[in-house]
């Protein structure tokens, strides 16, 4: 990639985190907010009447699944409204001029949205510490799990932000199936807890993997195998950068 | 002079089955002023995107600067900026920051010094600081203008720069295209008023329905459409028009109550005051006069029968 490329890159992606100064308190201080709330509800209300979770304190069983609930929604919020203001401004016309390519665009775009997931990320690992010990077995792991998770989301992100025609297109897919899935992806709950038939069409949510995934990060244990946790990554990865590249080989809902 | 951009059978049909160019073949001079003039919805915006890369031509081919633009489009788009109809912009973003964001997209290295010479350029140095929104609609032009030119373009698109302006801005806008011309950018605008192709280009091509109908210098065009009619209502009637008037070839209009006379606004004479003198000394008495241009539908009009005939 030459120089001319990297600058391109790097206009994009300093564009977009100035975006995300410009709302820099709400974007820290909400997932602050958010988890404390969690851990006084579940982990302190609920959490001190449950037993353990495979062995693990229902309130740090919850913190891999917090963390992954809120980069979901982060990741995908993030992405889909890089792409989608300037489709409603108009100003996209100045990205389809100039002398970028597809790939170029996608590395800026997805990279800053899954910067700001990550960010985020961490910020609810830090919060989750005040209030419970949250041991990780496999820490680079667990990091890299959160870049993958991060860039997945932000190019499903980025995906619905080229399809969605209006604003309430942008949103219908993250609140009505990526949250819940979320929620019945064993994000507050091991899926060995539900009865038959329900655990095995939960094995059918792809979401139950991702988490399973992260979880096993912090305890080495999950609720299935973590290769099929990785294999689901990867899957996702594939399907998005297939989808986006059809989207830019033939200018779909970008150009005329 | 070199052409910059060379169009050849350019084509383009929507997937709703509109035609919107019909095989258009243009060169463009380096260096010059073209004027793109057509009614609403001829194709200039349609021809202009293609050429930018914003949207895609359905056959033919377009170099810019001598780069392909879709083959090559690095080294086309690089040599292009553009200045869309609409007024798109990141409002909440500073003038400042948003041209030193196209320069970078561009992939040109920072230069502080360029961008301000830029601003200044285009008066917008002071303010610099200031939200986009914060400014009026003439200044948000001048926005776009800035971001246009930051990365030093060869070729500088103008679509309907003075659409939906005041006069007075109108010609502002027309003399700063004329200060940009001294830097030596070629330019292309859109436009769908005379005046402005008058004022300001050097060739002028017509364009119409998708279809180029002919490119010519200025000066030869405005010969053809600076056409009026001048009407003479009569304060009594007269059944024929009487020889003397012979060398105006004037004609004889409601009823014998008006005399309409063509007349070539470019001309040394136009030939008015001679006639109404002329009147005066046959004793033809009349009660109003007015002249009218030929608009814009009426001359592609007869622009087209012109096509046909030749």
């Amino acid at each position: 990639m030459s120089l001319q490329n990297l600058r391109a890159i790097a206009a994009i992606y300093t564009f977009e985190l100035h975006r995300f100064r410009r709302t820099l308190l709400t974007g820290l201080l909400v997932p602050v907010i958010t988890t404390s709330l969690y851990f006084v509800v579940f982990g302190g209300a609920i959490g001190s009447r449950m037993t353990e979770i495979d062995g693990i304190p229902y309130a740090a069983f919850i913190v891999p699944g917090l963390i992954m609930m809120s980069m979901f929604t982060e990741s995908i919020f993030n992405a889909s409204f890089g792409i989608y203001m300037p489709k409603f401004t108009g100003t996209i016309y100045e990205l389809l001029s100039a002398p970028v390519s597809a790939t170029e665009t996608i590395i800026a775009y997805v990279g800053a949205a899954a910067t700001k997931s990550l960010i985020v990320g961490s910020i609810i690992f830090a919060t989750a510490h005040l209030f419970v010990d949250v041991p990780v077995a496999h820490p680079v792991a667990m990091a890299a799990f959160m870049v993958l998770i991060a860039v997945s989301f932000c190019l499903f992100g980025f995906i619905l932000g080229i399809w969605a025609q209006s604003f309430e297109q942008l949103q219908v897919i993250p609140l009505l199936l990526i949250m819940p899935m979320t929620f019945l992806g064993g994000a507050f709950y091991s899926v060995h807890m539900l009865a038959e038939p329900w655990r095995t069409i939960t094995l059918f949510n792809p979401i139950v993997y991702l988490i399973s995934g992260f979880r096993w990060t912090f305890f080495g244990q999950g609720d299935v195998a973590i290769e099929y946790s990785l294999l689901f990554v990867a899957g996702m990865l594939a399907v998005c950068l297939g989808v986006i590249g059809w989207m830019f080989r033939t200018g779909y809902r970008l150009k005329k | 002079m070199a052409s910059i951009i060379q169009v050849t059978g350019l084509t383009k049909r929507y997937a709703s089955g509109f035609e919107a160019l019909k095989g258009v073949d243009l060169a463009i001079q380096e260096g010059e002023i073209f004027a793109l003039l057509g009614p609403n919805g001829a194709g200039k915006t349609t021809m202009i995107s293609i050429i930018c890369g914003i949207a895609r031509p359905t056959g033919g081919s377009v170099t810019v600067a001598g780069h392909d633009i879709l083959r090559d489009y690095r080294g086309a788009r690089s040599a292009i900026g553009l200045v869309p109809q609409e007024l798109s912009t990141d409002q909440f973003e500073r003038v400042i920051d948003t041209v030193t964001f196209s320069r970078g997209l561009f992939g040109k290295p920072r230069n502080d010094a360029y961008v301000e010479k830029v601003l200044r350029d285009l008066s917008l140095w002071d303010k610099r600081h200031n939200k986009i929104l914060e400014l009026s609609g003439g200044m948000k032009r001048r926005v776009m203008i800035a971001k246009a030119l930051s990365h030093e373009p060869r070729v500088l698109f103008l679509d309907e720069p003075t659409a939906g302006v005041d006069v007075e801005l109108r010609r502002d806008m027309w003399k700063l295209i004329g200060e940009l011309r001294q830097t030596g950018v070629t330019i292309i605008l859109t436009t769908h008023y005379i005046e402005e192709a008058e004022e300001m280009a050097d060739r002028v091509g017509v364009i119409t329905k998708g279809e180029l109908l002919l490119v010519e210098e200025k000066t030869a065009l405005m010969k053809k459409l600076g056409k009026k009619t001048l009407t003479i209502v009569l304060a009594d009637p007269i059944q024929t028009i009487p020889d003397a008037l012979a060398e105006w070839n004037v004609t004889l209009h409601a009823d014998g109550n008006e005399i309409e006379y063509i007349f070539d606004t470019q001309a040394e004479r136009t030939g008015v005051s001679s006639l109404l003198r002329r009147l005066g000394d046959l004793g033809i008495g009349y009660k109003d006069l007015n002249t009218r241009q030929s608009s814009l539908e009426d001359i592609f009009v007869s622009l087209v029968h012109q096509e046909k005939a030749a």
